[in-house]
This record gives C-alpha cells, structure tokens and sequence, in this order.
C-alpha cells in the first residue's frame, strides 16, 4: 500500500528536489542583500541590515554600469525584436530561394559557442580598424546579432502553430490586407513578439563572455560584477540580483495568469 | 484547418533581408575574420599590424602548448552534460507526466532563477562552496573530505558550477519531447506485462530521444566554452580554453594565436556534434 503510494510520487519528490536545489543560490543571493558584511574580503553572512537596500549605489560605478546594461539591452531588444519579427513573417508566410540556407543561418548563432562569436567579433572589429572605438556600439552590435535568432525562432514558433482561419474570416468580411494584420494577425501573434523581446533583454542583459571581448574601455554591469568579484563584492550587487529575479516573477507569473484568465474566458 | 499558403513574391525577400544582413555583416564575416586572423603572422602586433603569411604553425603551435585546457574543457563540458541529463531528466520527466494542473507553474519556476545574473548565481555557488561553509563542513564530517580538505579550486566545483549554470538548457528540450509523448502508449506497454523499467526504456526513452540530443548539444557547446566558473570557482589548475581565448585576446594581444585557438575549438566542437548526432540517428534535428 504505502509502497505503491510511494512508488506513484517518487519522481515527482525527486523533481521538486531537483527544482529546489536551482533556488538554493537565488536564496543566498537574497539573504545576502541583507547581509551586514564585517570586512569587504570576507564573503559571509556577518549580520542583518537594510542599508544594502536603502543605499544601492554607495559605489557609483555600479549604477552607471546598470544603467548602461540597460540602455544597451533595451536597444538591442528593440532592433533585434524588430529585425527577428519581420523575418519570422518572411519564413512563415513567404516563399523564397534558399529556405534551407536560412534556417541554418539563423540556427547557427544560437549553437555556436560564445567564446568563438566574440572572438571573431572582435578580430572583424580590429581587421576594419575599429580596435580604438570599441565599447558601446560595438557592445550593442554584438547584443543584436545574437538576441537576433531567438526572436526569429519564439516569433517563428507562434506564427506556425496559429490557425489562419481567423483571417480568412476577416478578409471574408471585406477587410483590407492593413485592417487585417494590424485587428487580427498581430495580436494573435503579440505574445510571442512580447515573450521574444523579454527573452532577448534578458539575454542582452546578462551577456558577459561576448561583451567582455568588444568592450574596449565601457563597463557593463556583467563586467562590474567580474571585476568586482576578483577584490571583494559590495553587498549592493546582491540587492540587484534580488531585484531582477523579483522583477522576472512578476512577469512570468502574471503572464501565467493572463493566459489562464483568457482560456478561462475562452471557454466560458 | 486551412493550410497556410506561403505568398511568392518580392516582400518576403524585403522582410527578410534586413535580418540577413545583420547576421551575415556580424556573424559570417567576423567567422572570416577569425580564420584570416589565425593565419597571420605571429610576430606582428596591434600596433606593428599584420600580415596575411598563411602561417598555419599558428594552430600546430596552440595546440602545443594549451592542449591540456583544451582536453579539459571538453571533459569537464561532458561531465556537466551527464550530470545535468540525470537531473534534467528527472525534472523534466516529473513536470511533464507528474504535475498535473501545476504544469506550467513547474515550468515557469524552472526557468526563474536563471533570469537573475550568471555572475551573481555562480558568485552565489562560491558562497555556498567555501572553505568554512555549511557544505565543506558537513563533508568534512562525513570524512568524505579531508580535514583539510576543500571544494574551491577543484574540478569538483567548476563542474557543480556548470551543472548548475547549464540545467534549464537541458530542462526545456527534455519536457518538450516528453510532453508529446502519448500515454496511450505507456499504458499499452504496462498492459503488455511490461514493468515500469522496461516500459520506460522501450517506450518512454527512445521517444525522449530528440530532446535528450539537443538537450545535451544546447548544453554541452556553452559549457565547454565557458570561462565564468572556471575563474570564478575553480584556480589556474582547472584552466579551461575559454579562458586562454580571453586572456590572449584581451591581456596579451595575441591576435593569431587566440584566434587559431577559437577555431580548434568550434571544429572540434562542430567534429563531436556531427558524430554524436550520427551516432544518436537523429540527423534530422540538423
């Protein structure tokens, strides 16, 4: 009896297992905003404050470096979105010479491994004589090209799996090619771009190794919390590790419930 | 459902071309760039400039002298692979066969973490893995270390780390394979008198196969390039070739070799993919 009762849930018990330890260092993480430090080279928790939270930018490089990771993965979302999304369309919607070829190039960034990407960047950026102007540009360019093939392939998948039925409907009804795309065709297909451009900051945000190698003399945040990991981490680093998993919570869990509000609604 | 019928034309080509050019200008350009790098002459610098000199000693010479790193991170790259196979495969089976109505929950929660920065969580693992931490002390008291003994600047604690920074690119492939798998057809073996253990590996296994591949490519290509936790959790002794790259591009200049290295790499990579798919008789994923 209780044998097979365990039997039923054992691979479940050992999944949450599995999924409880991928939170064990986001705890630490978050315990760590809190943590009092009793010297800057002794990484460990010395006692509880707020300060960490109250004051998050007592080192100003900090921020200026968040904020550029920001503004740079905010531009490289918005062009790769943009860019990614209308190729999507192109794949799924078109005929072209050289479906196959395509598929490849759009797949091969996604497979290649960082340190290859960056470097052959970075020897493109130098064989054209740019090695002294490297840093943002240089940053950004990279960010889209490798957001690029993400969007293409999240915008792709929900542009194939929708039912064109709806459209035809619309045009059935004497609506215009224009009327059609933007009341009917994009917001089937919104989620999909959102899911893409949430993804391709995420990514931006967060890109170290190709980064690293065309930045020239700019810092991004990635970059700060490496240099900084090498002499001793302000608290304060773990106060924005806390806020960007907080942030993405809200945002995959509300996306969760829009969705289920909408087939609830659907199926009423 | 009305098949969508794709439009001949010039607009396909319009929306398309911008993309092209982008990855073609900054990824199939610089993979040029890379290769006519690796060929120039050693001697040059930044400052002197380079040659074009087809100096193919350049690989043979990189391969000399960093051959160990090389070796190093294919093997630490394949040991976090299996590792996180066993433990993705286990996530990924229970999500999508055990969770019933918290399914997409499960989901969403796997992929959470890994939205807060790779520095941070793996700066989290150094915390967790220090000398006089929790998991170094209770190991000490098992006697499975040392007295002495630690988990810092050893292999041990650069594969954790890659395990760790790795799993959902294992996780996401391994569920959506298992989530098309039709139970009809699990029921079917368990009616068949076949026991849980050869239901799975009968059915479920080779069913699961697809992910199970590019779960382990997705895995295994940033793993063995990666430098992140080697520097951050491991010491000069756990090199792996990421890093090499790195330092010769950004701290000793040398252009070509760097660059030869990179190559040695990505063929190499690009070699053990093409026989693992072989191999997997998954071609078609390609």
């Amino acid at each position: 009896m209780t044998g097979r009762w365990l039997r039923e849930r054992i691979v479940l018990f050992l999944g949450l297992v599995v999924l409880l330890y991928t939170f064990v260092p986001i705890a630490v993480v978050i315990l760590m905003s809190f943590n009092d430090p009793a010297s800057r080279n002794v990484y460990r928790f010395d006692g509880f404050t707020l300060d960490n939270w109250a004051n998050p930018c007592v080192d100003p490089s900090m921020c200026s470096a968040l904020g550029r990771s920001v503004e740079i993965g905010l531009l490289a979302t918005l062009a790769a979105t943009v860019l990614g999304t209308l190729a999507a369309f192109a794949l799924v919607r078109h005929d072209f010479v050289g479906r196959s070829a395509t598929n490849l190039l759009i797949f091969l960034p996604m497979a290649a491994p960082e340190i290859v990407m960056g470097s052959s960047l970075l020897a493109l950026f130098v064989a054209a004589g740019f090695s002294g102007q490297l840093g943002f540009w240089t940053i950004l360019i990279a960010h889209i090209m490798f957001c690029l093939s993400f969007v293409v392939v999240t915008v792709r998948a929900r542009l194939a799996g929708m039912d064109d039925n709806l459209e035809q409907a619309a045009m059935d009804l004497y609506a215009t090619p224009a009327q059609t795309f933007w009341r009917v065709t994009f917001p089937l297909v919104f989620p999909g771009i959102l899911g893409a451009a949430l993804l391709s900051f995420s990514l931006s945000f967060d890109d170290f190794i190709i980064t690293n190698l065309n930045a020239g003399q700019t810092t991004t945040f990635p970059m700060y919390v490496w240099g900084v990991a090498q002499r001793g981490v302000p608290m304060q680093v773990n106060v924005i590790g806390t806020l960007m998993f907080a942030i993405s919570i809200v945002i995959v869990v509300s996306g969760e419930l829009n969705n289920r509000r909408r087939t609830r609604s659907l199926t009423r | 459902m009305s098949e969508t019928v794709r439009r001949r034309g010039r607009i396909g080509y319009l929306l398309l071309v911008p993309a092209l050019l982008w990855l073609g200008l900054f990824f199939v350009v610089p993979l040029y760039s890379l290769v006519a790098t690796s060929l120039f002459n050693a001697d040059g610098s930044d400052l002197r400039g380079y040659q074009m000199s087809w100096a193919w000693g350049n690989y043979t010479d990189a391969l000399d002298a960093y051959w160990q790193p090389l070796l190093r991170s294919l093997g630490y790259g394949a040991v976090a692979t299996l590792l996180c196979l066993v433990l993705g495969y286990v996530l990924a089976y229970a999500i999508a066969f055990k969770s019933g109505r918290w399914k997409n929950l499960m989901l969403v929660l796997v992929i959470a973490p890994f939205f807060t920065s790779f520095l941070i969580r793996t700066l989290s693992w150094k915390l967790i893995l220090a000398d006089d931490g929790l998991v170094v002390n209770t190991l000490q008291l098992l006697h499975v270390l040392g007295s002495d003994g630690r988990l810092l600047a050893t292999p041990v604690a650069v594969i954790a780390g890659l395990t760790y920074n790795f799993l959902p690119f294992m996780v996401l492939p391994l569920f959506a394979s298992l989530d098309k798998i039709d139970h009809r057809l699990i029921e079917a073996s368990s009616d068949l008198y076949a026991n849980p253990f050869v239901g799975f590996f009968k059915v479920t296994w080779p069913l699961s196969l697809p992910g199970v591949v590019s779960g382990t490519l997705l895995t295994f290509i940033p793993a063995a390039g990666d430098f992140i936790n080697v520097q951050l959790l491991g010491s000069p002794n756990q090199r792996m070739v990421g890093s090499v790259i790195q330092s010769l591009f950004t701290d000793a200049n040398d252009y070509p070799a760097a660059a030869a290295l990179s190559m040695i790499l990505m063929v190499l990579i690009v070699a053990m993919v093409l026989v693992y798919v072989r191999r997997a008789g998954t071609e078609d994923l390609l």
